[in-house]
């Protein structure tokens, strides 16, 4: 695609209709996401950030549209793709009964990650996990399984990570470690992050432009800060309150 | 194929291997119903030598060796199947749906994990029967190579239809992993010929490659002879079945694209 690099995400219509007749889940979704940067995904439950990650990710066949993922078309060539990017969702389990070793290893292998063992020693140290390494995942706290999940998620050092509510059910004290531990593979890789999450300080935080679903739809666009002055609320709580609740600047005023 | 692949193929062997490796009960399951089989149909292919005028049949071991080679293809199948299950009860599938794991790698590691589950189950029954009942199944000859390729094709088909069919419904589909080869058996002609068989089920049986598998075996240990044209029908039967059910399989896959059931297959 040319000297210039391509986007980490180029969405073109992305529409998926699940019954034929029934309201799109996502309608005409488009956006183009650059290298390096951290987006958020926001909206309300039902709102199509599940959808929208599932197409991205290639699990789910758009009805209409495209997605090209870090220059590759994920209709056609999204193997390529997969190889460089990576997921973690608290929804989606590892197998319990294999250690967390074992689990890094499964996935080291099926990313074909060089020097894999070095990888996963240097994943244990970076989030510690050794006192745990060795225990069934199935064993271990929430907050532990978080941890073990966003290793899993790194192991191929991804250029492309897509996180769904990747600090859902943790304490404010494990919440702030993944998000550090985010915001750090960010800076030391250039990697680019989309995170769908309804903690609206994690998206302030780490997030340099915010998508606001509702009904399938992008409603709204910006930097948190822009959204902030746009709608004249002191945190991004509020304006998500407004637009889930269809409240203009003015109305609010 | 290439070392990406084998190395993805190896991934996925690891995982399931690493979970035998830590469950001790699973590995004794593995090898308990093949096990019991033989001691059961060996007691009764005693008790009909004893009975029996004419023994040369039971003697030649066509029950005991029906057992064995029966056992192939349920190992064979109930391997590829239930590996697959693995992944949905521990709810998996996304994970591995998004790495660059191919459809066709997913299926040569569950056809891999279905021949070590294989070896596993039936080897310790083998050794049964030539212990206990002095039979042994390379009685049969070089051409059970063959067979227990056979065998194993037909299990990895009737398994690839199975995983679709749980692509499709979710884990309430999973009964079919334990039984659906079961239900073949009565017409694979496992214990008896197909000419036993009413006119109008054996067209039924001998579309079924086990069927011809089983009488190669017995021309093999009856009459000592390699039935050439029920060896044929049995692996061209294979590559028939094997491309109905991959197809059938990957259209399965395609639809939970479509209906988004890769992420959430479960009950």
């Amino acid at each position: 695609m040319g000297g210039m690099e391509t986007p980490a995400l180029l969405v073109e219509g992305l529409t998926k209709t699940y019954t034929p007749g029934a309201r799109p889940a996502v309608d005409g979704l488009s956006f183009t996401m650059p290298r390096g940067g951290t987006w958020g995904l926001l909206g309300g439950n039902g709102a199509g950030k599940s959808t929208t990650i599932a197409m991205l990710l290639g699990l789910l066949v758009p009805s209409s549209g495209r997605v090209l993922a870090l220059g590759h078309d994920m209709a056609t060539d999204r193997f390529a793709a997969l190889a460089r990017m990576n997921f973690s969702s608290p929804y989606i389990a590892l197998p319990h009964r294999l250690t967390v070793r074992e689990n890094l290893r499964v996935y080291g292998h099926l990313y074909g990650v060089p020097e894999m063992e070095r990888r996963i020693e240097d994943l244990v140290a970076e989030f510690d996990l050794g006192d745990f390494a060795d225990r069934p995942a199935g064993q271990l706290s929430a907050g532990q399984k978080t941890r073990v999940a966003l290793a899993k998620a790194l192991i191929n050092k991804p250029a492309l990570l897509l996180l769904d509510e990747p600090t859902a059910s943790l304490d404010p004290d494990t919440g702030d470690w993944v998000r550090s531990a985010l915001e750090r593979y960010r800076a030391e890789t250039g990697a680019a992050i989309l995170l769908a999450s309804h903690n609206m300080g994690e998206v302030e935080r780490l997030c340099s432009n915010v998508l606001m679903l509702k009904g399938g739809r992008v409603v709204d666009e910006g930097s948190p800060a822009a959204l902030l002055a746009k709608y004249g609320r002191d945190d991004l709580e509020e304006v998500f309150l407004d637009i889930a609740r269809g409240r203009e600047r003015a109305e609010v005023q | 194929m290439g070392a990406s692949s084998l190395r993805r193929i190896w991934g996925l062997v690891y995982r399931h291997l690493a979970l035998y490796r830590r469950s001790w009960p699973r590995v004794l399951e593995l090898m308990y119903w093949p096990v019991l089989q033989m001691v059961v149909w060996g007691f009764i292919t005693a008790y009909l030598a004893g009975v029996q005028q004419n023994t040369a049949t039971i003697a030649a071991g066509v029950l005991l060796g029906g057992v064995l080679l029966w056992e192939i293809t349920l190992r064979s199948q109930m391997g590829f199947a239930i590996s697959f299950l693995e992944e949905v009860w521990s709810r998996n599938l996304g994970h591995i749906f998004v790495s660059p794991l191919r459809p066709w790698e997913m299926v040569a590691g569950l056809a891999a994990m279905s021949v070590l589950r294989t070896v596993a189950a039936v080897l310790p029954a083998i050794v049964l029967a030539f212990v206990l009942y002095g039979f042994g199944v390379w009685r049969i000859g070089p051409v059970l190579v063959v067979f227990v390729f056979a065998l194993m094709a037909m299990g990895w088909a009737v398994a690839l239809a199975v995983t679709a069919l749980i692509l499709r419904h979710g884990a309430g589909a999973e009964a079919l992993a334990w039984g659906v080869t079961f239900g073949i058996a009565p017409f694979a002609a496992v214990f008896y010929p197909v000419a036993v068989l009413p006119p109008w089920l054996q067209p039924v049986a001998l579309s079924i490659p086990a069927a011809h598998v089983f009488e190669g075996m017995r021309a093999a240990l009856i009459d000592g002879r390699i039935a050439w044209d029920h060896l044929a029908w049995a692996v061209a039967l294979d590559g028939v079945w094997l491309a109905l059910a991959a197809w059938i399989f990957l259209a399965q896959f395609h639809q939970a694209r479509v209906r988004g059931a890769l992420l959430n297959i479960g009950e």
